[in-house]
């Protein structure tokens, strides 16, 4: 019998070997060729011929889908054909700007979110509760790219306290960077906040309702106690499932939200490959995003087992 | 489906008249529009709202309101056909892992695994690195995005009701497991089905907004909201007027649709009372 977690990780390295086989033959079967795309119109056949036996065009498709297995495995991810530099450092220096972004977002929609679904599951059915259920209701509704138009508008436009886009680059300084990192962290949290929000809400009512909270304030605890000693615990699955849902919203937001402040992230990279026909690099950057989002679901899956023990002990 | 309750839901009302009052511009989109949506008029170009453009005009001087109202067309069709291939394919799927058990269950579960990892707009990415972008990918992207989520949901529900009492005693009488399906699963469904359809639909008209926003939705010359705040975006000091309304609109939708969600919820599904 494999315990929850080998069976887990087992089943995450499995979908993981699955989709990248998927991406693989999803842009295999992309009319063109790369090494005439790379060398131009007017190239010659033997230069072609030349460049295509150089990155292993011409073998079979199987040795090539494994070769490429295997540099992904060895951080490879080939060679961009527009830059000519390997897809591993674009993406490196790609990522030191969507990570920090998502990474923000992702703390201050919770530090935003979780507070205000509990006060508002404390005080059910108060105005106050109706009336943060009112503005994540509308939260939801906003989609994260106009949210941030609308930012922009206020508060690079009119108010000019931040700039309207671009990004400095971290060695141009940690203040500044962070500066253009603002609005579109707000952007990306706002709405995944609201959604967050009415989970916890929704999760503490439900187990508010249980016998056994019942019975710990029979035994003469107060509702603060109750709340946060019995109740919390318990409604932090639902929460931490919707997490873990939410990042893969949260990864489609980043590439967005980058194109409206025009931050050098992984998805103006990508949207910039599409563009260009440099298929290696969507490649390379879809994979890191799907890798991603399948550790992301399965810590979250790991998680469970450590907030409920219930769970450790069922495989 | 009690109509008197229906019609005492608050969220159910105000959903279904905005929800309603959309369908019908859409509709009317067809034999009406202020302007032609195509046309262009340079000379009246980013000029605020007014009694002649209710909403203003844009940076081509077209009007707002008509690109607005032929926009919903996009959206919806979008929306509402990846609703339609993902319950499609989500549906029996679910419904097959919950009758049958066992391995056929595990791998159908692997599968839904398998593209939960590709969100509607990786998706997207790829297609259109593959096949150029067009409305066809947002609608096939937002579709594969749609039919696990429909799996799951109709095959935590079916295994549910495989176990009361009136299932098992269909397969006591000798029904097989598509026939109790047909008349005693899926019928126990329809009202959660219902439910998460509109909330896939609300979803479907943010994705659909979001995807062409970047490009990879619908393409010039229909219009789409989500171009239409993109061609805002360089506006935005000029004409904020630009990226208000289409955005708006994308609100007010997604809102309607939520509140009739949320509504035919608590209608539908008493459990949640």
């Amino acid at each position: 019998m494999l315990s929850y977690a080998t069976k887990r990780a087992l089943i995450a390295i499995f979908t993981l070997l699955v989709a990248s086989l998927v991406v693989f033959t999803m842009l295999e079967i992309v009319p063109g060729d790369p090494a005439r795309l790379m060398l131009g119109m007017n190239a010659t056949e033997d230069a072609v011929h030349n460049l295509q036996q150089q990155m292993g065009l011409n073998q079979p498709l199987a040795i090539r889908y494994f070769s490429w297995l295997g540099g992904l495995l060895t951080g490879d991810l080939g060679k961009s054909y527009t830059y000519s530099v390997p897809v591993f450092d674009l993406i490196k220096e790609r990522v030191a700007v969507s990570l920090p972004l998502a990474a923000i977002s992702l703390a201050l929609s919770t530090l935003i979110a979780l507070p205000v679904g509990i006060f508002a599951a404390s005080k059910r059915g108060e105005f106050s509760d109706t009336l943060a259920m009112g503005v994540a209701q509308m939260g939801v509704a906003i989609p994260n790219f106009w949210f941030a138009l609308l930012l922009v508008y206020v508060f690079a436009v009119t108010l000019r306290l931040v700039p309207a886009g671009g990004f400095p680059g971290w060695s141009a300084g940690f203040g500044v960077s962070l500066k253009s990192l603002i609005l579109p962290s707000i952007a990306l949290a706002l709405p995944q906040a609201a959604i967050l929000a009415r989970v916890t809400r929704s999760a503490l009512l439900e187990v508010l309702g249980e016998d056994y909270i019942r019975t710990a304030r029979a035994k003469g605890l107060s509702r603060r106690q109750v709340l946060y000693r019995h109740a919390l615990r318990n409604a932090l699955i639902p929460v931490l499932t919707i997490l873990g849902l939410q990042f893969a919203f949260l990864l489609a937001g980043t590439i967005i939200i980058e194109n409206v402040f025009y931050l050098p992230g992984l998805g103006r990279l990508v949207f910039q490959a599409i563009t260009q026909r440099d298929l290696i690099v969507v490649e390379g950057v879809v994979m890191l995003l799907i890798a991603t989002l399948i550790l992301v679901n399965l810590l979250v899956d790991l998680s469970y087992a450590a907030v409920d023990p219930r769970l450790r002990r069922r495989s | 489906m009690n109509i008197g309750k229906a019609l005492a839901n608050r969220s159910f009302c105000v959903g279904l008249i905005v929800t309603g009052m959309i369908a019908l511009v859409a509709l009317a989109s067809f034999v009406w529009t202020p302007y032609p949506v195509a046309a262009l008029d340079i000379a009246s170009k980013l000029k605020p709202p007014s009694a002649a453009h209710w909403l203003g005009t844009d940076h081509f001087g077209r009007d707002i309101l008509s690109m607005i109202m032929v926009g919903s067309r996009n959206s919806i069709a979008v929306a509402s056909v990846s609703v339609a291939i993902g319950a499609g394919i989500g549906v029996p799927l679910g419904l097959w892992g919950a009758a049958s058990g066992g391995y056929i269950d595990e791998v159908l579960m692997r599968f839904n695994d398998l593209v939960f990892a590709f969100p509607a707009l990786l998706s997207a990415v790829m297609i259109t690195a593959v096949f150029g972008p067009g409305a066809i990918n947002a609608i096939i992207a937002i579709g594969i995005f749609n039919i696990p989520v429909f799996a799951r949901v109709a095959r935590a529900a079916a295994l549910s009701l495989w176990s009361r009492e009136f299932v098992i005693a269909a397969g006591a009488i000798g029904k097989s497991p598509a026939r109790i399906t047909r008349d005693h699963i899926l019928p126990n469904l329809a009202s959660l089905l219902i439910v998460q359809a509109t909330i896939q639909f609300s979803l479907g008209i943010l994705a659909e907004a979001g995807l062409s926003y970047v490009g990879l939705g619908s393409q010039p010359p229909m219009p789409s909201w989500g171009r239409m705040l993109f061609e805002a975006q360089t506006m935005i000091g000029l004409a904020p007027h630009m990226a208000l309304f289409p955005g708006l609109a994308i609100v007010i939708t997604v809102l309607g649709l939520n509140l009739l969600g949320d509504g035919l919820r608590d209608v539908l599904d008493p459990r949640f009372r």
